[in-house]
């Protein structure tokens, strides 16, 4: 018998080298522009906060895994995504304590009691940022700080004031630490496209339908520079790139994940033209998030050689 | 609309290099020869023989046990040792013929071969059939069988899975190199069988110099196409091959003669032009010894029965400790731990590997990536059939077309999390399918 040590298991033999943990280490290098631009537009409060968020995600996955006699996890780093997620997420001039409550309620609450990494139906950072923005809504909601005052531009937009497109797009405007540069995130949306992390079929359907809607219901008609400030403002593109696309809440089926961008590109209008906050998309996408498995349950692919091989 | 490819699939190192380059030697067994009476699909095949007789190559020792079977020859000569149970590469323990290889290789008188004009399409078929051929691509459907659909008329492809696109594999490669004119005889005589049929030479791309030579050398046969497919796995698929070919698609309940076509492996159609033309039941079987442990990669032709043992010595024997030994590709192939199994038909290469990147893995939770969604050539969701088959819940199994997964392995190969997601399917499923036959 040569069976001293040979392994034997089920086919296939072979892995492909992509884990959980690269993913996500790509996701954290594609936030890095975005939370680079939040600290240079900010200053040292945002390092300071984004580090709180980080921080105490991490902790508490550590912690709680700790106490409850549960594998360690934290090195897949799914934590640091949320962490960094949440305090991109934050108004720069928030206080450190409310980074902690944010970073302890995304893991704690909204995703270790639910069972942990894959079992969240929300996704923790934008659970945490709503559970802040309803306990907190004077410092959530204000974005005054050193650099800017007075409304964000998406705000202005709504009350009928004139915004500067080229400062929305390049970031030098109020707002969350890093929504504001719509150049800094997408460069890191483009790591996460070419690196396969992620593809255009969510983040395309949400902005296009989205942009559709704001076209049609917007009172503006087809004015690109109304158009665009809608576009470039608030966390339109910080969510439509890394919230609305986070695996373990958006529908795993393609097509379902087609008209999950749809509904969050509609929902996101409604919330924005009008709702009463100028914002919408946090909203909007756990309120997606909440539809997921009704999404997935009917549109379940068909199979090989019963009309689904081409798709 | 054929496309020449499906939708899916993944693209794992291929390894080919190792042994692509290596032309095919001969290897003449020396230790005891085991042939399991069962190395088809159906029933298994009846010894003619008992202990203590004496065969010869060629005679043949089983006969076919019923009308989805298949007959084994004996590839060498010597004494009926035993007939008992052996164990095989998957596993398990099957009754087998045990014969004392005496060295002499001596051979039956082979009878006359007919001229080929003569014969008639059930001449054909009885010669293939009394030669023991079954699909050597690995599912091992007796071959005759396969060339009786119900209505022959409507078949208008036979097409040669020329794709090899299981990882290391090198032996049909160097089959379509060293012995093309075999393989367009074979499929010639396939081709004879059926009046409306043409037949498609199925190549990936990645072997370019076979498209070239078989292109060349069935430049004026009008009924004989050379197409090249994308390389990608499961490109060798079935049904993925015919959908790749001829734009049709079946699920697994259907036959592929549903579509119109059948379907052989180069060695198959090679093991046809054998036992029609040269008028010699299936004996060898080409066969890759492969693997980062291995220190001589070889590609050899083998007397079915011999053991695997014997090949790695021939192959040089190990170059470092191996881990994990594989009868067949690493995507599909078994894993063995016992070295004394026979080849068998429907082996197709020893791969040693001295790293088992399984065992070094741990699966870990599911992040619902979708990256299995994307890879199934099935069009079904891994993640979620291998959920529901850990659970047994094998109603909505069967609902969301847990039987329609073809256990290529691309959703285990590409998931992050290195969750056993075919392992759970492929579990299911035959549960499933057991509960369904009764």
């Amino acid at each position: 018998m040569n069976n001293d040590l040979m392994n034997v298991s089920s086919n296939p033999h072979v892995r492909s080298k992509t884990g959980t943990q690269s993913i996500m280490l790509l996701v954290v290098i594609a936030l890095l522009p975005a939370f680079g631009f939040g600290v240079y537009n900010f200053g040292i409060k945002a390092l300071i906060l984004v580090a709180v968020t980080v921080c105490s995600s991490v902790l508490t996955e550590f912690i709680y895994e700790v106490l409850m006699k549960k594998k360690v996890t934290v090195s897949d780093l799914s934590a640091v995504v949320t962490g960094l997620l949440l305090g991109l997420n934050l108004p720069p001039n928030a206080p450190w304590w409310i980074g902690l409550i944010g970073g302890v309620f995304a893991i704690l609450v909204v995703k270790m009691l639910f069972g942990g990494l894959g079992q969240n139906f929300m996704n923790p950072a934008l659970g945490a940022r709503c559970f802040l923005v309803i306990s907190y809504t004077s410092i959530m909601t204000n974005f005054d700080c050193d650099a800017y005052s007075g409304p964000t531009p998406l705000a202005a937009l709504k009350a009928g004031e004139s915004v500067d497109i080229m400062n929305m797009i390049t970031g030098h405007i109020g707002g969350t630490i890093g929504e504001t540069s719509m150049i800094a995130i997408v460069l890191g949306a483009c790591l996460l496209l070419l690196t396969g992390v992620i593809d255009l079929r969510i983040p395309g359907t949400y902005i296009v339908s989205f942009a559709i809607f704001v076209m049609i219901f917007g009172g503006h008609g087809f004015d690109p520079a109304y158009l665009s400030a809608h576009l470039a403002g608030g966390g339109l593109m910080l969510g439509a790139f890394f919230m609305a696309t986070d695996y373990v809440t958006r529908p795993v089926t393609k097509k379902g994940q087609y008209i999950y961008g749809l509904f969050l590109g509609i929902m996101t209008g409604i919330f924005r033209l009008f709702g009463p906050s100028a914002e919408g998309v946090s909203y909007a996408i756990i309120l997606g998030n909440l539809l997921v498995p009704l999404i997935e349950k009917f549109t379940y692919p068909k199979a090989f050689g019963m009309g689904g091989e081409h798709i | 609309m054929a496309r020449m490819t499906f939708v899916g699939g993944v693209h794992p190192y291929d390894g080919k290099e190792l042994s692509k380059a290596k032309r095919i030697r001969d290897y003449e067994p020396v230790g005891d020869m085991v042939y399991p009476l069962s190395q088809h699909i159906g029933a298994p095949a009846k010894a003619l023989v008992k202990k203590g007789d004496r065969v010869l190559v060629g005679q043949m020792i089983a006969e076919a046990g019923g009308f989805v079977s298949a007959p084994i020859c004996s590839t060498v000569s010597g004494t009926v040792k035993a007939i008992e149970k052996h164990r095989v590469v998957t596993g398990e323990e099957k009754e087998s013929i045990i014969i004392e290889n005496d060295g002499l290789f001596e051979e039956i008188d082979w009878p006359e071969v007919p001229d080929f004009e003569s014969l008639t399409r059930e001449d054909k078929i009885k010669m293939i059939a009394d030669a023991g051929i079954i699909g050597m691509g690995g599912a091992g459907f007796p071959t005759s069988v396969k060339l009786q659909p119900k209505e022959p008329d409507k078949i208008d492809y036979i097409i040669v899975n020329c794709a090899e696109c299981e990882p290391y594999l090198t032996s049909d490669y160097r089959k379509m190199l060293e012995e093309p004119e075999k393989l367009i005889g074979g499929l010639k005589v396939s081709l004879s069988l059926f009046d409306n049929a043409r037949g498609i030479l199925a190549i990936e791309d990645n072997k370019p110099d076979c498209i070239e030579k078989l292109k060349k050398m069935t430049a004026d046969e009008p009924k004989i196409t050379v197409k090249a497919l994308k390389t990608k796995y499961p490109q060798g698929s079935e049904r993925h091959l015919i959908y790749a070919t001829t734009g049709r698609a079946i699920n697994s309940k259907m036959l592929p003669a549903d579509a119109g076509c059948i379907v052989n492996n180069v060695d198959t159609v090679i093991a046809i032009y054998n036992a029609v033309i040269e008028g010699r039941p299936l004996m060898y079987r080409i066969v890759t010894v492969t693997g980062d442990a291995i220190n001589n990669p070889c590609n050899f032709r083998v007397r079915i029965g011999t053991n695997y043992s014997e090949l790695i010595e021939a192959a040089g024997g190990f170059s470092k400790k191996p881990e994990k030994i594989i009868s067949g590709g690493p995507m599909m192939g078994f894993a063995i731990f016992d070295l004394d199994v026979p080849i068998t038909k429907a082996s197709s290469a020893l791969l040693c590997l001295s790293k088992d990147e399984v065992s070094s893995s741990e699966p870990s939770a599911c992040i619902n990536c979708g990256r299995c969604v994307e890879a199934c050539p099935g069009r079904v969701v891994p993640k979620l059939l291998a959920e529901l088959a850990d659970r047994h819940d094998e109603e909505n199994f069967v609902r969301l077309n847990g039987l329609e997964c073809c256990e290529c392995g691309s959703c285990s190969y590409v998931c992050p999390a290195k969750r056993q997601l075919t392992h759970s399917i492929k579990s299911m499923r035959k549960i499933a399918l057991s509960h369904k036959k009764k």
